[in-house]
């Protein structure tokens, strides 16, 4: 058990310190390179090129390159953004919050949703009801996240106008008592978190199917059901903790999705979070603010996956050495 | 290939698969859009109407109205179907030739190679693919063969495991073995009885690879890092969604890209699934 998990750790290290190599170069060797972006300046001269180039480090040999750039990150020192004139880790940190709100929510509803389609799906296989959840998970599937977003905002917010069109806080609330600030975040949080569970559901419910199907034709629930044991009482105590199994680690692993659906979503109604913060960069061609989210949410990700790891080994006794 | 190789009768379960032959009509009927449609469309997509043309509803002269800029809707859902079609395909071909050569590499060498392409499979695995490939974009330049690139470079990771464990699979079996004995060097066996085993398998992912990067070129489109040049059904949704039309109740101009979108993409979606139960044994159905 110690042994694995010192190998996954290190596995998770070595992950980061490539996400770390691939970061750094895509933003030195490639176009971008600071330098680069003032040369079509037609008032450089040479001399001032290179003075540019001397200060930013970029003459001394690229190992030694990478290693300042190590050094920065160990110091928390990501830049500092062009269009905020700020700190990267300030900026990033001020969207953390919204992100993680929406993201949890809508993953909460996604895997609450999707396990009960798949059971369903399972349970009565080959019905309408699989049948109607298979065509609802292709659907998700092949949907742009963006597409159903504007589509939910054009329906709720504009035609019917249930919801808020755009945000986190109705303007003129900041001072507002805690209840009412509140109750106005989850207004504007519903229409954001459904569009978000709506399309990771899919994936859940097709898994989970799967996963109960598998356990329904082993042994151990031929014999709970020899044992005369209800229907009811097979599946919550027998078939589900089982094929919750394989749902844990396709959580974490989906996190990427996650995070793609979230920066859509976020871009569409205008939710203060990552995402949006990304589309403003990458509107403003933002290089260094870019590439702070990348890592952050790489790291987030790698954060993740190695938890789910640990925790699968903890759960399912099966895969412990 | 020999009988019982598991490609063979695919095609004749495949024509058996209702889901399967809807998918495959979707994606001809886009494919017959994209070859034939621009030539027979009365407008060019690009062509700015003039200002009484702007956002008009659908009416006889422009069948599915026009958009924020006086252009013909219909036109440019014509052209984009090509542009989705052949994005989504030469990004494909990138993951796939890719991803095939990290996965025959690492299976077949196995060793110090093989710990340290699967590595970086991982790494790319698990990167939150979006935003790798919005930053490489906007480090590029979005020219169309740049998002071609983004896509395909940043989409071979699974397709290189899956290879790589058909490569481990296979690499024991006998006639791996009878070609060995024959002298046969190493770049015949995995050219002449490695790959065309290796296939089969890889078809199915092939087909849902081509349906994320269509997802995903409309999604880069969306976000502003298209090629303007080339009208595409992701970039008529970022105009719709940055004008406003959306919630102005311009549903013409939101509604029929983005069905263009769910349909190729579920078409490509339907046929992949059809054929990962066909070739993918745990998947068919016991009893």
């Amino acid at each position: 058990m110690r042994r694995a998990f010192l190998r996954r750790l290190l596995g998770a290290a070595l992950t980061v310190l490539g996400v770390l190599a691939i970061n750094y170069f895509l933003f030195r060797v490639m176009p971008g390179d600071p330098v680069a972006m003032l040369v079509r300046n037609p008032k450089m001269t040479a001399e001032a090129l290179a003075r540019t180039r001397a200060s930013l480090g970029l003459d001394r040999p690229w190992h030694e390159q990478f290693r300042s750039y190590l050094a920065g990150l160990a110091r928390a020192d990501l830049g500092s953004s062009f269009i905020f004139k700020r700190p990267v880790l300030a900026v990033i940190g001020e969207r953390l919050l919204p992100t993680l709100l929406l993201t949890l929510v809508a993953e909460a509803l996604a895997i609450a949703g999707g396990m009960l389609v798949g059971i369903v799906s399972a349970w009565k296989r080959g019905t309408k009801a699989d049948v109607l959840g298979l065509g609802f998970t292709l659907l998700a599937y092949s949907m742009p996240t963006f597409w159903l977003g504007i589509l939910l905002v054009a329906l709720f917010a504009g035609r019917l106008g249930l919801f808020p069109v755009s945000g986190m806080l109705s303007p003129g609330l900041a001072f507002a008592p805690l209840a009412q600030r509140l109750g106005d975040v989850l207004t504007h949080l519903a229409l954001p978190s459904i569009t978000l569970a709506l399309v990771l559901m899919g994936e859940y419910a097709l898994i989970m199917r799967n996963a109960m199907i598998e356990v329904l034709t082993e042994d151990y629930i031929v014999t709970a059901r020899a044992k005369g044991l209800s229907e009811r009482g097979i599946l919550r105590r027998h078939a589900l903790p089982n094929a919750m199994i394989p749902m844990t680690t396709l959580i974490a692993m989906s996190l990427g999705f996650a995070i793609t659906g979230a920066l859509q979503v976020e871009t569409v109604f205008s939710w203060p979070g990552l995402g949006r913060l990304m589309y403003e960069a990458l509107k403003g061609r933002d290089y260094p603010l870019l590439q702070g989210i990348f890592l952050v949410t790489s790291v987030c990700v790698v954060g993740a996956n190695f938890a789910a790891d640990i925790l699968y080994r903890y759960i399912d006794p099966r895969v412990r050495d | 290939m020999g009988r019982d190789e598991p490609g063979t009768g695919a095609f004749a379960l495949f024509r058996r698969s209702r889901l399967g032959m809807a998918g495959l009509g979707l994606v001809l009927a886009f494919a017959a859009t994209a070859l034939v449609g621009p030539a027979l469309a009365p407008y060019e997509p690009l062509d700015f109407g003039t200002a009484a043309e702007v956002l008009r509803p659908p009416s006889r002269e422009h069948l599915l109205g026009t958009d924020d800029m006086g252009r013909d809707v219909a036109a440019a859902l014509v052209a984009g179907s090509r542009t989705s079609l052949l994005v989504g395909l030469s990004a494909t071909l990138i993951s796939m030739a890719l991803g095939s050569a990290v996965g025959i590499a690492a299976g077949w060498r196995g060793g110090l190679a093989d710990s340290i392409l699967m590595r970086l499979t991982d790494v790319f695995l698990v990167l939150p693919w979006m935003p790798l490939m919005l930053v490489l974009a906007a480090l590029l330049g979005s020219s169309l063969w740049n998002i071609v690139l983004v896509i395909g470079l940043t989409g071979w990771a699974g397709t290189a495991r899956l290879v790589r464990a058909q490569v481990l699979a296979i690499k024991e079996r006998q006639f791996i073995e009878r070609a060995r004995a024959t002298g046969a060097s190493g770049a015949r066996i995995v050219l002449r009885h490695l790959l065309p085993n290796v296939f089969p398998l890889i078809f199915a992912n092939t087909i849902l690879v081509t349906a994320v990067s269509v997802l995903s070129e409309t999604t880069l489109s969306f976000l502003g890092m298209g090629d303007s040049t080339r009208p595409s059904w992701g970039m008529m949704l970022h105009f719709a969604f940055e004008s406003g039309a959306a919630t102005s109740g311009a549903l013409w101009f939101v509604l029929p890209p983005g069905l263009c979108v769910l349909g190729l993409v579920l078409g490509f979606t339907l046929m992949g699934y059809a054929f990962d139960e066909i070739l993918n044994p745990k998947l068919r159905r016991r009893g």
